[in-house]
């Protein structure tokens, strides 16, 4: 497959290359898109800004990859997701509350995961929105298995599951994959390209030319598509949920984007990264373009947008105020839910650093004494 | 003599064993042109050139399995897993591979290679960037495992690991990284591996610790009334089971630190040690201070984390014994 190869609805101009190619989707969806990738980027530049001040911890951000939430309007109710850790936009747009999230950011008594794992590792229980976890690649053979399961249980639910370019060399890639493809499995595997894997360039991630090549080997459908154009992002995770929800089996969908800020609050690009690259991507960005695709069908204007962002930061900025005086969590969250039941030697631990803390007199903590 | 910090050490380490031997190679994820996330192997590629120092795809079981293929035939291979957390799928490589290829081919294959990683908490990233499973590794037979608290045997420990003729893993306490700086030899030495040193003589109390809890220890040390004998592991395994005995004779109470969860810890392998070899001398219970029995906690890390205090509490109840 040549470089370029690859599925497009919106130039990057955001002139439509065909319009027979436009999905059709009503005006809500079209606003919800736009709002959904508006949200993230926002929250993004809110999160780093606020992690320069040390109000939290660490985040990643999923600048300049926001038209994932294509894939998340694509999929249905009781679909499953299985995400790396840059794709809660897809979260956002199943319905996952800004609060709960926030929540997360400050890992404090307001979080839902009750301050137990570093930023942006969210879990939204109500949108199947699973656990997100640090090692690269584990979810992959997870979303096989769910898929497998979802066959058996004949739900016709549809699952994807989202990595990077480097998660495609770890293990669990080759293992999902596989597996997924042995059991024909209602599995989607969206993998975004983004060019670097921390400071390591894709061309020295791989011998192949384009990741969509992968999919072959495991004979499974691939599909290359634009990963700054969030209609053809939607487009081809549609067709790929549709084809899954009627046993056609797994697709690989490479989706060619570009990181634009750092890895992580821990990360500075410029150490490895051309400044030429981000301003050539920069030109691609996926909220430039869908805008002027909306504009023209009379759905944005600059008063429209001007308000939404004022909106927006506003309720941002009121969950950051709301979460972020809360107490952090009780000790009793360190010992709690290790087990269903926590066993003796818990207890036992439990109660020794309750007794600690009493003697240091450091932290107020209302946690109860266990009973041994 | 040059003041470094213990990230300093072990990049000069690393250089100092290439530029003696060219069968040293350097490789992991982001270690080449970035010179590693942390900068432990800042401008190596750059002296040495790719070829001898390179980035890696992400795959902990391709860094892990080509570096004993490096080892079997003949190279120094020494990689990195960028963080600790992350070696498991390289864990099979490990344990299963270099660890056992000197036993199963009866010494007519060997696997001299070193596997570099930044453990421990303490910088507030969570848990998957902070936990201590050292003990993993020490279960397994063939495998050395190695952990400095300091500059000056950061290096010294790591030309040692890289000559040594069985797999070393090396684990850097990645909360000491810039935290401790210290004077550090110019050029070639080395540090013995498997022999622990007493940082601080002591007569009441045994503590043993390594790693990350050394300076936590050395505090508590110096907090108390009582005379502390600390001691500064420096190679998990195999143990340096005469210095741990004959402190833990003199003392007759023994205390040991680290971060890692309790059951079935290093202390836990020391206390039966102590309690198997000099049960005669006790004149308390060996105590254990440690991290707890759960997964390691985001924001309570301070909370879960042993500190000197919690050290202090442990030495009160074995003096008011
Ligand atoms: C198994 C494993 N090894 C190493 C790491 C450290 N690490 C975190 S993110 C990352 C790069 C991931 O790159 P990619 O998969 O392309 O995703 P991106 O960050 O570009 O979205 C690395 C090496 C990890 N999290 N897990």
């Amino acid at each position: 497959m040549m470089q370029e190869d690859m599925i497009q609805i919106l130039k990057p101009n955001g002139e439509l290359v065909d319009s027979a190619l436009e999905p059709k989707l009503s005006k809500e969806e079209l606003q919800k898109l736009y709002h959904s990738m508006v949200m993230v980027r926002l929250l993004d530049e809110r999160m780093l800004m606020l992690q320069r001040q040390g109000r939290i911890g660490f985040c990643v951000t999923c600048l300049g990859q926001e038209a994932l939430a294509g894939s998340g309007l694509a999929l249905q109710k009781n679909d499953w997701v299985f995400p790396a850790y840059r794709e809660y936009v897809v979260a956002l747009i199943r319905g996952m509350p800004l609060l709960d999230m926030m929540g997360q950011y400050f890992g404090n008594e307001l979080d839902p995961l009750q301050g137990r794992q570093m930023p942006n590792h969210f879990s939204h229980k109500e949108t199947n929105f699973v656990s997100i976890s640090s090692p690269i690649g584990t979810q992959l053979g997870h979303a096989a298995g769910a898929a497998i399961a979802s066959k058996i249980k004949k739900d016709k639910n549809v699952v994807i599951t989202y990595c990077g370019d480097g998660g495609t060399s770890s293990t669990d890639f080759h293992a999902g994959l596989n597996m997924a493809a042995i059991h024909q499995a209602p599995c989607i595997f969206f993998c975004s390209n983004n060019q670097y894997a921390i400071s390591v360039p894709v061309e020295k991630q791989t011998g192949v030319k384009v990741l969509v090549d992968k999919a072959k080997a495991y004979g499974m459908r691939g599909v290359r598509v634009d990963g700054n154009d969030v209609l053809a992002v939607y487009q081809v995770v549609k067709e790929a949920a549709d084809r899954a929800r009627e046993g056609k089996g797994p697709t690989f969908i490479e989706s060619v984007t570009f990181r634009m800020g750092p890895h992580s609050s821990s990360d500075d690009p410029t150490k490895y990264c051309p400044k030429e690259k981000f301003e050539a991507w920069a030109k691609k960005d996926p909220i430039q373009r869908f805008q002027v695709y909306l504009e023209k069908k009379g759905l944005w204007n600059e008063d429209f947008d001007k308000k939404l962002k004022e909106t927006l930061k506003q309720e941002i900025l009121e969950a950051v105020e709301k979460v972020s005086k809360a107490a952090p969590p009780k000790i009793s969250t360190i010992f709690e839910g290790v087990y269903q039941d926590m066993p003796y030697h818990l207890k036992i631990q439990h109660n020794e650093l309750l007794e600690e803390a009493k003697h240091k007199g450091e932290f107020i903590d209302t946690s109860e004494k266990f009973p041994l | 003599m040059a003041e470094m910090t213990l990230l300093q050490a072990i990049n000069d380490g690393l250089k100092t064993e290439m530029r003696r031997d060219p069968n040293v190679v350097v490789f992991g994820e982001d270690v080449g042109f970035l010179g590693g996330v942390f900068r432990t192997t800042e401008g190596i590629q750059k002296e040495f050139g790719e070829e001898r120092c390179f980035d890696t795809p992400l795959s902990e079981v391709a860094i892990c399995g080509t570096a004993v293929g490096m080892a079997v035939y003949g190279m120094r291979p020494v990689a990195e897993i960028q963080f600790l957390d992350f070696i498991y799928p390289g864990f099979d490589q490990i344990v299963s591979e270099a660890a056992k290829m000197r036993y199963r081919s009866a010494g007519q294959f060997t696997c001299p290679l070193v596997i570099r990683s930044p453990y421990g908490g303490g910088i507030k990233v969570g848990h998957y960037h902070s936990q201590s499973t050292e003990t993993y590794f020490a279960h397994t037979p063939g495998l050395k495992v190695v952990i400095p608290s300091n500059p000056k045997d950061a290096k010294g420990l790591l030309i040692s690991a890289i000559r040594d003729p069985d797999p070393v893993l090396f684990l850097e306490p990645k909360r000491l990284y810039r935290a401790v700086k210290g004077e550090v030899p110019e050029g070639d030495y080395t540090t013995p591996l498997g022999q622990a040193e007493i940082v601080h003589p002591g007569q009441d109390v045994t503590l043993i610790a390594y790693g990350a809890m050394m300076p936590i220890a050395l505090e508590a040390a110096r907090n108390v009334e009582a005379s502390i004998e600390v001691i500064d592991l420096k190679t998990i395994m195999p143990l340096d089971i005469k210095t741990i005995l004959d402190s833990a004779k003199k003392t007759g109470r023994v205390i040991t630190v680290h971060e890692a969860v309790r059951t079935c810890g290093m202390g836990a392998e020391i206390s039966a040690l102590v309690a198997e070899h000099a049960m005669e001398y006790m004149k308390a219970p060996i105590l254990r201070v440690t991290g707890f029995d759960t997964p390691f906690p985001y924001t309570l890390e301070h909370v879960y984390l042993p500190d000197a205090k919690r050290i202090v509490m442990a030495i009160e109840k074995v003096m008011g014994y």
